[in-house]
């Protein structure tokens, strides 16, 4: 059983990597990073890093304890989510620029895979590794309030595939997820979300792979498109009531990573599309690819309904090939981190790194940033990457396994035949029955 | 398992497959993944390999679908009652879905012009209908005698689940029908209130049930609905239409 393979075969080690995970406050003021079980955070207003307060006044809360798959900040800065492999969902308030309060955890039945929180900031929705989608009522929250026991009710789901992405449209009307098995499925999410989903608006169908990470265009000119970055190695663009596909732009080819044949292709899911980020104007869109050490900027033309590359910002210097991606549109920068946790046998079991590409406009240049010139300095990157400056050896060998976390985290196990027979053998429900 | 022979397997008199070389475990599992290619979409279905009588050539699109049609009794009952309708049937286990294959190709070379409308895929179609049909293409959707799945966690693998209504409702087009009928009553109730408290769905009314001359196939057309018959077994059935939900954001 797939959902049950992705729960044990943690014993193994490899699944249980989790790459590193960064969210940049809509208004700048501060950039949050998970990593294995840590969450670290830092006040860019202030230039201090935030602490995290977890007290009693909150039951259940806690610090997790298990790796944490997503996180994120709602549409207007004022809430934070984190969740993750310990079946927890943790809201924060980021009211303060020394600290910030968990005023909910919501507890599920099965890990978390993906989270979302609809614009308008009543809800927070979730999935879990049996691909369910679960909304909780915010409504109403005040800050400085814990929210009372919030419990989660089943909106949608997926059938047996794992959510790799949620997303709310930019106007709230419908709820995107995306899944391993190459589907994205537009809900139209109703008034009365508490009684479910059950108007599916439409699919969007045509990646040939894991569709790893969906992005809308914030401006509110674009509500109804919307991109997706898959294990196929391409970007695509939609039309999400119809689930109509405007077009298809082979990014790891246009890179120069793939030969444009396609020979080497798949397989091995090298050039992956990991992460997807869109700039406020819609204009220019920034991939982070398997490989590639830098990202891809694709410029959307709007008119024509195509995706072009643009340009291909190389990191000198480093493997650096990020994980997870950020931007911030008032200072039209885009946050990049790399890194794992969990690596089983390394003399460096977690690692992060961040970088930073200033400039990300259709005028300007885009420059990679420099330590030194890093927004936050030094105490930035000691509060987020764990250290100033990263040791050489643990970026080459991070790098390897950030490639293999990536690709186990996405790709549904294969099992020869053979191992599947002695799979079903060591099955604990069969166990049970003799 | 090693593959049966196909040419082996016919009956010389009838020139039918033969039933017992196509036997496979009886339950299967739906959760887990076996390898059969998947369309991409439901406009990379090639429907000139499943009805090469009207295609290339035709713009029609399948209409029905018999979820979990075993050894295709059902599809073969309605391809000469719907002649111009073109339906699928949908199978998981490999070699059922072959027997109905060979089924209906023997029956198209024995009945010149008939059946030409009838086809199976083989798949899992509690993950793989997005990947069949377009929204509101079908008019007609059967689940006869589905596994039962009796023990409480498995009850997510049943094939009428309040989940899983959403696709279908997805699938059917307003006004199009649902059909499920089981032997096993707890599966009957379960089916007919996941049904009964979608709000997508209402039932259809006695006097539509009598009206509906599909509805007397439910428990006669399939090998599983013969068996029970000839056991005297009672059969529990839930007819429902898709219909606009009242609050169309409720
Ligand atoms: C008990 S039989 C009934 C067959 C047929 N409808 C009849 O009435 O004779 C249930 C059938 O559903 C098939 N099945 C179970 N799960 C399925 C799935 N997820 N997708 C397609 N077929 C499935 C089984 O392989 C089996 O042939």
């Amino acid at each position: 059983m797939e959902e049950v393979d992705s729960e044990s075969n943690n014993k193994d080690g490899v699944s249980e990597v989790a790459p590193a995970l960064i969210a940049v406050h809509p208004l700048r003021s501060s950039v949050a990073v998970a990593l294995g079980s840590d969450l670290r955070v830092f006040d860019l207003l202030a230039g201090c890093a935030v602490s995290l307060v977890v007290d009693d006044s909150v039951s259940g809360a806690a610090f997790h304890k298990d790796s944490i798959r997503a996180i994120r900040f709602g549409a207007n800065g004022k809430l934070f989510v984190s969740a993750g492999d310990d079946k927890t969902l943790n809201i924060w308030s980021p009211l303060s620029s020394s600290s910030w309060r968990c005023i909910s955890t919501v507890s599920s039945e099965k890990r978390i895979s993906a989270v979302a929180i609809s614009n308008d900031g009543s809800y927070v929705c979730f999935a879990d590794k049996f691909g369910v989608v679960w909304v909780v009522d915010i409504s109403g929250f005040d800050t400085n309030q814990p929210l009372l026991d919030k419990r989660p009710t089943p909106l949608l789901s997926h059938y047996c595939s794992i959510i790799t992405s949620l997303e709310f449209s930019p106007d709230d009307r419908f709820i995107l997820s995306a899944d391993r098995d190459f589907k994205i499925r537009v809900t139209n999410f109703p008034k009365k979300p508490l009684n479910g989903a059950h108007e599916i608006q439409s699919f969007c169908l045509g990646h040939t792979e894991f569709v790893s990470c969906l992005a809308f265009f914030q401006a509110q000119k674009y509500p109804q498109r919307l991109l997706s970055g898959s294990g196929d190695s391409t970007v695509r663009l939609w039309v999400i009531s119809s689930g109509a596909l405007l077009d298809t732009c082979e990014v790891a080819t246009k890179a120069g990573l793939l030969e444009a044949n396609g020979s080497g292709k798949a397989e091995d899911h090298g050039h992956a599309v990991t992460d997807l980020c869109t700039t406020l104007d819609g204009l220019l869109v920034a991939v982070a690819i398997q490989s590639l050490q830098g990202i891809v900027l694709l410029s959307h033309n709007v008119s024509a309904h195509t995706l072009t590359l643009a340009k291909v910002v190389s990191i000198e210097g480093e493997a650096f090939v990020p994980t997870c991606l950020g931007y911030s549109p008032s200072a039209r920068e885009l946050w990049m981190i790399t890194g794992v946790s969990g690596l089983p046998g390394s003399s460096h079991p977690s690692f992060a790194r961040i970088r930073v590409i200033s400039g990300i406009d259709v005028e300007q240049d885009a420059v990679v940033l420099g330590d030194d010139k890093i927004p936050g300095g030094e105490k930035l990157l000691e509060t987020l990457q764990g250290t100033a400056s990263v040791d050489e050896n643990a970026f080459v060998a991070a790098a390897e396994a950030v490639k293999t976390a990536m690709c186990n985290l996405l790709i549904k196990k294969q099992y020869s035949s053979e191992n599947r027979e002695s799979r079903k053998k060591t099955r604990n429900d069969r166990k049970l029955k003799q | 398992m090693p593959e049966t022979e196909v040419k082996s397997t016919f009956n010389k008199s009838t020139g039918l497959p033969r039933k017992r070389f196509y036997r496979a475990r009886a339950h299967s599992n739906p959760l887990s993944d076996s390898h059969f290619p998947v369309p991409i979409s439901p406009s990379h279905v090639d429907y000139s390999l499943h009805f090469p009588h009207f295609f290339p050539g035709s713009s029609k699109k399948i209409q029905f679908a018999d979820i979990g049609c075993g050894f295709g009794g059902l599809l073969i009952s309605l391809a000469t009652l719907f002649p111009e309708t073109l339906m699928v049937g949908m199978e998981l286990r490999d070699k059922v879905s072959e027997y109905v294959k060979e089924r209906i190709l023997s029956l198209r070379v024995a009945n010149p012009g008939q059946y030409q409308n009838v086809s199976v895929v083989r798949t899992n179609s509690m993950k793989y209908i997005p990947n069949y049909f377009e929204k509101a293409q079908l008019s007609k959707m059967f689940f006869l005698f589905p596994d039962p799945h009796f023990k409480e966690k498995n009850h997510r693998r049943r094939v009428i689940s309040p989940f899983l209504l959403d696709e279908y409702a997805y699938v059917l087009e307003v006004g199009g029908i649902i059909y499920t009928i089981t032997d096993v009553e707890e599966l009957g109730d379960w089916m007919k209130s996941c049904l009964e408290n979608h709000p997508m769905f209402e039932a259809l009314t006695e006097k539509e049930l009598e009206a509906d001359p599909v509805v007397k196939l439910l428990s006669s057309a399939t090998e599983e609905g013969q068996k029970v018959a000839r056991n005297e077994g009672q059969t529990f059935q839930a007819v429902y239409r898709r219909i606009v939900p009242s609050d169309q954001t409720s």
